[in-house]
């Protein structure tokens, strides 16, 4: 008897997954179809932020979402990434395709660092260990001769993409973004729907399992953290391009708090909660920048709220819904 | 009923061996000075009442816990500082006292994540889940002899607490281990389960060695070729069950306290 049991409760499980991928499937194309005919709404450079936090906060969520690590340094690699990018192009003369690899070079090389001192450690001890290495990046920063202190780097050249294809003009930068946003997230869902990412998977469910059956649960850890450090790279890269410059601000820890916001606004463990978390920071930033309320108190308020009313953030409070569970989704956490 | 109490002259050879084997915790001595040997295709109880170390023993021998002295040799090689998830590797794989599943995956990928290790399928962040599909013949032939085929697709969260530990069963042996270590596989087990496992158990240490801890007498009384009787971290008595259950101190500490 509990045998049919179950197997009904599977048969309905593996239905409930086609419907969500078919819903997944028909929100995706209508959210992609949206930003493709955005820029004649909004405007791009508006735009073209939103996605490079939007990437971001994908890139923290699958770290905090998919390995179960609350990372508090990874404005280091979003940063980092940006400096090194603005440097290559500007100094070195670098296309910016090659610029930006350079960046995301930078941010696995800064991520092996910090992932192979921090990933032992667990819960508050890696959040702790993580701010205390990006701060002393921080300062790192401030001192450092090619990133010019309190200036930053300013006025880099967007250049030629491939040599071609000229991203000054703001309609080919703003594609241009898109697509390394769209790549960007292929890459994270192949990831999480990967071999590796079912072992990532079950590390979060059960360490203590994963290890008997003979994982090397740290190794597993770091290979989570640096490709999130390289997607965050990536995110960081794209936006000196886009602004032009690379400043002190996104190296600073509370950088790195917003993005923890980001992906808590909008839902941990969701591939796409992520994206409006950072949609939602970013329009209230880009809203609020010209009144004279300070804009941190709203962004504080909007936590507080997210964290007392709907824990699972938006996408994820979505999910469990009944309007959600119906459309066949499952929030997995 | 019991398994024949004579041993003969060939022994099989020792496959996992602890010699003074101790753990302090502070100043408490949860185990003192243990020597051990488990022995290729023999099935070895660990016993002892509630607190007697057997759990610390197990987490000793898999390096899950370091130990204060003594020495572990696994297959002839000293593992005594070897890192848990290598001991794991080189075969000495165990199961938990509570059950040890991934909850929120389905019967059929618990046993795939064991299974893609040793097929060099766990790294491999750029190929498909669909990628995993080789593996499921393999994984069909475990889930099949545990007796778990209907609940393939089901949720290990899902799982009634008695298949869960036949589940967490199928994964350990996924690994093919040289030595299996179960902690308490029959607990909170229905006899129809009880009766699965034994004779899976009998099956698998035809090829390998088992150490098991286990409070249900009857089954270790029918499968175990040889028991170690543990009280407050230190053995007791060893022997065949029949020579073990005769022991007086063994009766006064442990049997006479538990129904058997």
């Amino acid at each position: 008897m509990t045998d049919l049991i179950h197997s009904t409760t599977s048969a309905k499980r593996t239905e409930r997954s086609a419907t969500a991928s078919m819903t997944y499937a028909i929100f995706l194309a209508a959210g992609l179809a949206f930003l493709v005919i955005a820029p004649a709404f909004f405007y791009p450079i508006f735009l073209m932020k939103l996605l490079c936090f939007a990437l971001f906060a994908c890139a923290f969520n699958l770290l905090l979402g998919y390995t179960g690590l609350l990372s508090f340094g990874h404005a280091t690699f979003f940063g980092g990434a940006a400096y090194f990018t603005a440097h290559a192009v500007k100094e070195w003369g670098l296309t910016p395709e090659l610029g930006i690899l350079l960046g995301v070079a930078g941010a696995v090389v800064l991520g092996l660092v910090m992932g192979f001192v921090a990933i032992r450690r667990q819960g508050i001890y890696f959040a702790m260990i993580t701010l205390a290495l990006s701060q002393m990046f921080y300062f790192f920063c401030l001192q450092a001769e090619f990133t010019r202190g309190e200036d930053g780097i300013q006025s880099v050249p967007r250049g030629h993409l491939f040599g071609l294809i000229d991203l000054s003009q703001p309609t080919n930068m703003y594609y241009f973004v898109l697509a390394v946003f769209v790549i960007g997230l292929l890459i994270i869902w192949r990831f999480i729907n990967s071999p590796f990412g079912m072992i990532l998977k079950s590390i979060r469910e059960n360490e203590a399992r994963a290890t008997s059956l003979g994982y090397s649960v740290a190794r597993y850890k770091l290979g989570a953290f640096v490709m999130s450090a390289a997607l965050a790279g990536l995110a960081g890269g794209v936006k000196a391009l886009v602004f032009q410059f690379a400043t002190l601000t996104d190296v600073t820890w509370q950088m790195s708090g917003e993005v923890i916001l980001m992906t808590l606004l909008g839902g941990i463990g969701t591939l796409i909660g992520p994206i409006f978390g950072a949609g939602l920071v970013v329009t209230l930033q880009n809203y609020l920048a010209t009144s004279d309320f300070p804009v941190t108190i709203i962004t504080g308020v909007v936590f507080m709220v997210c964290v007392l009313l709907f824990r699972r953030g938006i996408i994820g409070e979505f999910y469990a819904s009944r309007l959600g569970r119906k459309l066949g989704f499952e929030h997995r956490r | 009923m019991a398994v024949s109490a004579t041993l003969t002259d060939n022994e099989p050879r020792v496959v996992l061996s602890a010699r003074g084997l101790s753990k302090n915790f502070g100043a408490f001595a949860a185990v003192k000075n243990v020597d051990l040997d488990v022995r290729h295709q023999r099935v070895h109880a660990l016993i002892g009442p509630n607190g007697a170390g057997k759990t610390t023993v197990f987490n000793l021998l898999t390096k899950f816990l370091q130990p204060t002295a003594g020495s572990i040799t696994l297959l002839g090689a000293d593992i005594t500082r070897t890192p848990p998830d290598k001991v794991a590797r080189m075969g000495l794989v165990r199961s938990f006292q509570i059950s040890a599943v991934f909850p929120h995956l389905s019967v059929l990928d618990n046993v795939r994540v064991a299974l893609q290790r040793p097929n060099n399928l766990s790294t491999q962040f750029w190929l498909p889940m669909s990628s995993l599909n080789r593996l499921n013949a393999r994984a069909d032939e475990l889930i099949e002899a545990v007796g778990l085929k209907r609940e393939r697709n089901a949720l290990a969260a899902d799982l009634s607490y008695g298949r869960k530990r036949v589940l967490e069963i199928a994964t350990t042996l996924a690994l093919d281990p040289k030595v299996l270590l179960l902690d308490e596989p029959m607990a909170g087990m229905g006899q129809e389960d009880i009766g699965t496992v034994s004779s899976i158990i009998r099956e698998v240490a035809k090829e390998r060695a088992v150490l098991m801890v286990e409070h249900n007498l009857s089954v270790v009384a029918d499968i175990c070729h040889h028991v170690t009787v543990l009280q407050r971290g230190e053995i007791l008595a060893e022997g065949d069950y029949a020579a073990v259950s005769q022991d007086e101190r063994v009766r006064l500490a442990y049997m006479g306290t538990e129904e058997a």
